[in-house]
C-alpha cells in the first residue's frame, strides 16, 4: 500500500504581514512550522503504515525552504518525500494549487491513499483537499473523524457532518482529510533525523510535470480575484451571566453543549 | 496569651478599612480556613481585606498593641499549611492589592503589588518581550506568596528561583511600620540583607506590600525534549551527566508513565508518547532555532548514550502545549486519583536524586501506601505525593508518619533540605527540628523575635 500525504508550511505565528498589492502572504523572514492540521493526516499515515505496512510519501508545494516540512515529515518515520516547487507556481490560489499537487502527485504514481490535513491555518480554506481529489478524479471524504477499519480494497472511516457523524466506505484509490484530534501527532525523533539528515527530497517543477501549459499554474492559473486579504479581527464575543452557583453550572453545561465543546 | 478578637476590635478595624471589608465568624468563607493542604482547618476570627499598605500599617500597629495574632494571605494554595490562621486572630486578604505598579524598562524592573496572580505578571511581562523566569506549577498563586516561600519551579535549573528576582521589597512589620528593603539597585552590601529574611519568611517576618522584581529579555525561542527511558532509574542517572555537560537547559523535568496516565485521563487529552515507563523533559531557550538546536544536539547525544530509547523533540506552540498542559496538570491529576494525600518537598544535591527517587518508590512495598513522585530533576528538588486511596484515617495517618520519617531522614543523609520551595509552614516543623538541629532553631527564633518580639505575625509557623 502506497499512502501520500500533503503537508504545507505556514507562518510560525498568527501575527502575519500581507503584501497590499497581490494580497499574497509575506513569508520572507517569518518563522514557519508545519501546518498544525497537516500533523494529524501525517500521524493518520504512520498509523496506517503500523497497522498494515505501507509506504508513506510526503508531498508539499511551495519555495526551497518548504523542504523543513518534509524533512520534518522524515524526522515522524516517513520513507519519502517530494516538493512541487517552480517560480511559475507561485500565487496560486485554490484551483492552481490543487491543481499543480495534482500534476506532482501524477508524476509520482497514484497511490492507494492520499491524506491531507482538514485545512491549512494560513488559508483557512479547507478546499484544496477536496479539489485535489477531483483533479486526480478519485473519490474523497472530507473531515474524517475515525478510521473504522482498512481492507484490502476499501476503508471504512466516521466522518463530521454538521449535526451528524455518518459512516462511509470508500475504495482505493481515494482521499481523505482528516480532522484535528484522529490521532494524537507524535512528536519528531532526533533518531529519526540524525538517520535521514542525508536523505534527498526531489524537487518537481513544470518542466517535469505532464501538462506544462503555464496558463493554469500560479496567479495565472487562478480565477479567484482577491479583493482584499486581512487578519481577522479578534472576536471579542462574549457573555455575562449572573446568577446562584447551581444554575450557572447548568447553564455553563448547556451552553458547552450548544456549542459542541462537550 | 493572645487576645481574642472582641466587637470593639471588629468597630475599630472596620473605621480603617470600611465595614464591607471585614468579615467575621460565618461570613467568612471555608476556603480562608484552609490552604491546599488537606487536614489543617481554622478560621480566623475576622477576615480582612485590605487595599493599601497604610491599611495593614495601621491594622499591624493595633494588632500589636492588642496582641492579636495576624495571618497575612494571597490565593492560600500552599501546601503546608503556612497561611492557615491556627491560633485563630485577624486574617489579612492581600488577594485585593494586585495593582501593577510601574514597569522600569530602564532599569528592568517591575514593580508590583503583593496580590498580583504569577499567571498575570507573567502575561503582562511577556506581551513586552520581558521575561520573569520563576515558574512555579501553580500560576494561580500570588507573587506575595511566592515571595513568601521564596517558590522556584520549572525553570530554576537556569534561571535560579524567587530570591533572585527580587530586588527590593516594601514591608510592613509587626508593630506597623512601613520599611524599604533592598531597592532598584543591582548590588546591595549595605548591612545585613533583610530583604533576604522576608523571601521565604512565610509572612512570620514582615508583610510584603510591595515588590520591585527583576526582570530580564524575554528568550525568543524555546524548544523542549521529551525524553523515553527504559526506567526511572535509567532516566534519573543520566540528569548529572546532563549537568556535567556544562549546557544548561532551563528545565529538566522527570516523569512516569503512570501520572503522565493520571493526567491525560484527568485533562481528556492526548500526550504525544507513552512508549516507555520513564522520561525526562528538558527545555532549552534562545533566540535563535539554530542557537538552540546547537545546544540540545550534545544534550540529546548524551541521553541516547545513557540508554533513551530516543529524543522527541517540541518545537512547535501545539507540541509544547501537548506536552506541558499535562505536566502542569500533573498534582491536580494525582489528587483526583486519590481520596486524600499529603506532600514531601525535599530538595537534595542534584547528583543524589536518583538515590533518593528509588528510595522512596521503594517505600510503597514496605508501607503498603501509593507513592507518586514527579519533579525538577535539573534542581534537585522532588514533589513526592503519599497517597491515602482507601486508607482509614488511623492507618493514613500511622503510615504516612512513617514513610515521612524515613524520607526526611534518608534526605538529611544525602546532605538535602526539608523543602525546596513549599516552605515549612506548620506541617514541616518537626522535620526542619531534626534537619536544623538545637541551635539552627534557636537562631530562627532569634530571628523572629527581632522582627516580632510579641510573634503575633503568622506565630506557629517555621519556628
Amino acid at each position: 500500500m502506497r499512502v501520500v500525504v500533503c503537508v504545507k508550511q505556514v507562518p510560525g505565528t498568527t501575527e502575519v504581514d500581507i503584501d497590499e498589492e497581490t494580497g499574497v502572504l509575506k513569508r520572507d523572514g517569518v518563522e514557519s512550522k508545519m501546518n498544525p492540521y497537516d500533523l494529524y493526516a501525517l500521524e493518520t499515515a504512520l498509523q496506517i503504515k503500523e497497522r498494515r505496512g505501507a509506504e508513506l510519501t510526503a508531498v508539499s508545494m511551495g519555495p526551497p525552504q518548504a523542504k523543513a516540512v518534509i524533512r520534518e515529515a522524515y524526522m515522524m518515520g516517513f520513507d519519502h518525500g517530494a516538493l512541487f516547487s517552480d517560480r511559475k507556481f507561485a500565487g496560486s490560489d485554490v484551483l492552481a494549487t490543487s491543481y499543480t499537487i495534482s500534476q506532482g502527485i501524477r508524476k509520482l504514481g497514484l497511490p492507494d491513499i492520499v491524506l491531507c490535513g482538514k485545512m491549512t491555518t494560513d488559508g483557512d480554506t479547507a478546499q484544496v483537499g477536496p479539489a485535489l481529489a477531483e483533479f486526480l478524479g478519485i473519490p474523497h471524504i472530507a473531515n474524517v473523524l475515525s478510521i473504522i477499519e482498512i481492507n484490502d480494497k476499501s476503508i471504512v472511516v466516521e466522518m463530521d457532518m454538521p449535526g451528524s457523524v455518518e459512516l462511509a466506505e470508500v475504495a482505493f484509490p481515494c482521499l481523505l482529510t482528516v480532522n484535528k484530534g484522529i490521532f494524537q501527532p507524535r512528536l519528531p525523533s532526533y533518531k529519526l533525523k540524525m538517520a535521514t539528515k542525508e536523505r534527498e527530497i526531489p524537487i518537481y517543477s513544470l518542466g517535469d510535470y505532464e501538462d506544462q501549459d503555464e496558463s493554469n499554474y500560479g496567479l495565472n492559473g487562478s480565477p479567484t480575484q482577491v479583493l482584499k486579504i486581512f487578519p481577522p479581527e479578534a472576536n471579542a464575543n462574549h457573555q455575562i451571566w449572573e446568577d446562584g452557583g447551581d444554575v450557572l453550572i447548568d447553564k455553563l453545561h448547556d451552553k458547552l453543549r450548544e456549542l459542541k465543546f462537550i | 496569651m493572645y487576645s481574642e478578637v472582641t466587637q470593639s476590635d471588629i468597630d475599630y478595624v472596620k473605621k480603617i478599612v470600611g465595614s464591607e471589608n471585614v468579615f467575621i465568624a460565618e461570613e467568612i468563607s471555608e476556603d480562608f480556613c484552609r490552604d491546599e493542604l488537606a487536614g489543617l482547618k481554622k478560621s480566623p476570627e475576622m477576615l480582612v481585606d485590605v487595599s493599601s499598605a497604610e491599611e495593614v500599617s495601621a491594622i499591624m500597629k493595633y494588632a500589636y498593641e492588642r496582641k492579636i495574632p495576624v495571618v497575612p494571605r494571597g490565593s492560600g494554595t500552599g501546601l503546608v499549611g503556612g497561611s492557615v490562621a491556627i491560633h485563630g486572630g485577624i486574617m489579612l486578604n492581600l488577594s485585593g492589592m494586585n495593582n501593577i505598579i510601574e514597569l522600569d524598562e530602564e532599569n528592568l524592573t517591575l514593580t508590583v503589588e503583593p496580590g498580583v496572580l504569577l499567571m498575570e505578571l507573567s502575561k503582562y511581562v511577556e506581551e513586552r518581550d520581558l521575561f520573569y523566569p520563576p515558574d512555579p506549577g501553580e500560576k494561580s498563586a500570588t507573587i506575595g506568596g511566592n515571595i513568601s516561600t521564596n517558590a522556584g519551579g520549572m525553570r530554576a535549573v537556569k534561571y535560579g528561583v524567587t530570591r533572585d528576582y527580587v530586588r527590593g521589597l516594601e514591608v510592613v512589620m509587626p508593630n506597623g511600620d512601613i520599611v524599604e528593603l533592598g531597592s532598584k539597585v543591582v548590588k546591595n552590601s549595605s548591612g545585613y540583607s533583610l530583604k533576604d529574611l522576608i523571601i521565604g519568611g512565610e509572612g512570620t517576618l514582615g508583610i510584603v506590600t510591595k515588590a520591585i522584581l527583576k526582570l530580564l529579555p524575554l528568550p525568543k525561542k524555546a524548544i523542549s525534549l521529551l525524553i523515553p527511558f527504559p526506567t526511572l532509574e535509567m532516566a534519573i542517572e543520566t540528569v548529572p551527566l546532563i549537568i556535567k555537560s556544562k549546557i544548561i537547559p532551563t528545565a529538566i523535568e522527570y516523569m512516569v508513565r503512570d501520572v503522565i496516565l493520571s493526567s491525560e485521563e484527568f485533562l481528556g487529552k492526548t500526550f504525544p508518547d507513552k512508549s516507555a515507563d520513564a522520561y525526562l523533559l528538558l527545555k532549552f531557550d534562545g533566540n535563535s532555532t539554530e542557537e538552540i538546536e546547537a545546544a540540545y544536539d550534545k544534550v540529546a547525544q548524551i541521553c541516547l548514550g545513557a540508554g533513551a530509547y530516543d529524543v522527541l523533540i517540541s518545537n512547535t506552540a501545539e507540541r509544547e502545549e501537548s506536552i506541558w498542559s499535562a505536566r502542569g496538570a500533573f498534582l491536580e491529576a494525582i489528587k483526583a486519583s486519590t481520596t486524600e494525600m499529603d506532600e514531601c518537598d525535599v530538595v537534595v544535591p542534584r547528583n543524589r536524586i536518583a538515590e533518593f527517587v528509588k528510595f522512596s518508590d521503594s517505600l510503597q512495598d514496605k508501607y503498603n501506601i501509593r507513592i507518586r513522585s514527579f519533579g525538577h530533576a535539573g534542581d534537585g528538588n522532588l514533589h513526592i505525593y503519599i497517597l491515602k486511596d482507601d486508607l482509614d484515617e488511623e492507618e493514613w495517618k500511622k503510615r504516612l508518619g512513617q514513610v515521612f520519617e524515613a524520607m526526611y531522614s534518608k534526605s538529611k543523609e544525602l546532605g538535602g533540605k526539608v523543602s525546596g520551595e513549599h516552605g515549612i509552614g506548620f506541617a514541616k516543623i518537626p522535620y526542619l527540628k531534626e534537619s536544623m538541629g538545637e541551635a539552627g532553631m534557636q537562631l530562627l527564633k532569634s530571628i523572629k523575635a527581632a522582627f516580632d518580639p510579641l510573634f503575633i505575625l503568622n506565630p506557629g509557623k517555621i519556628c
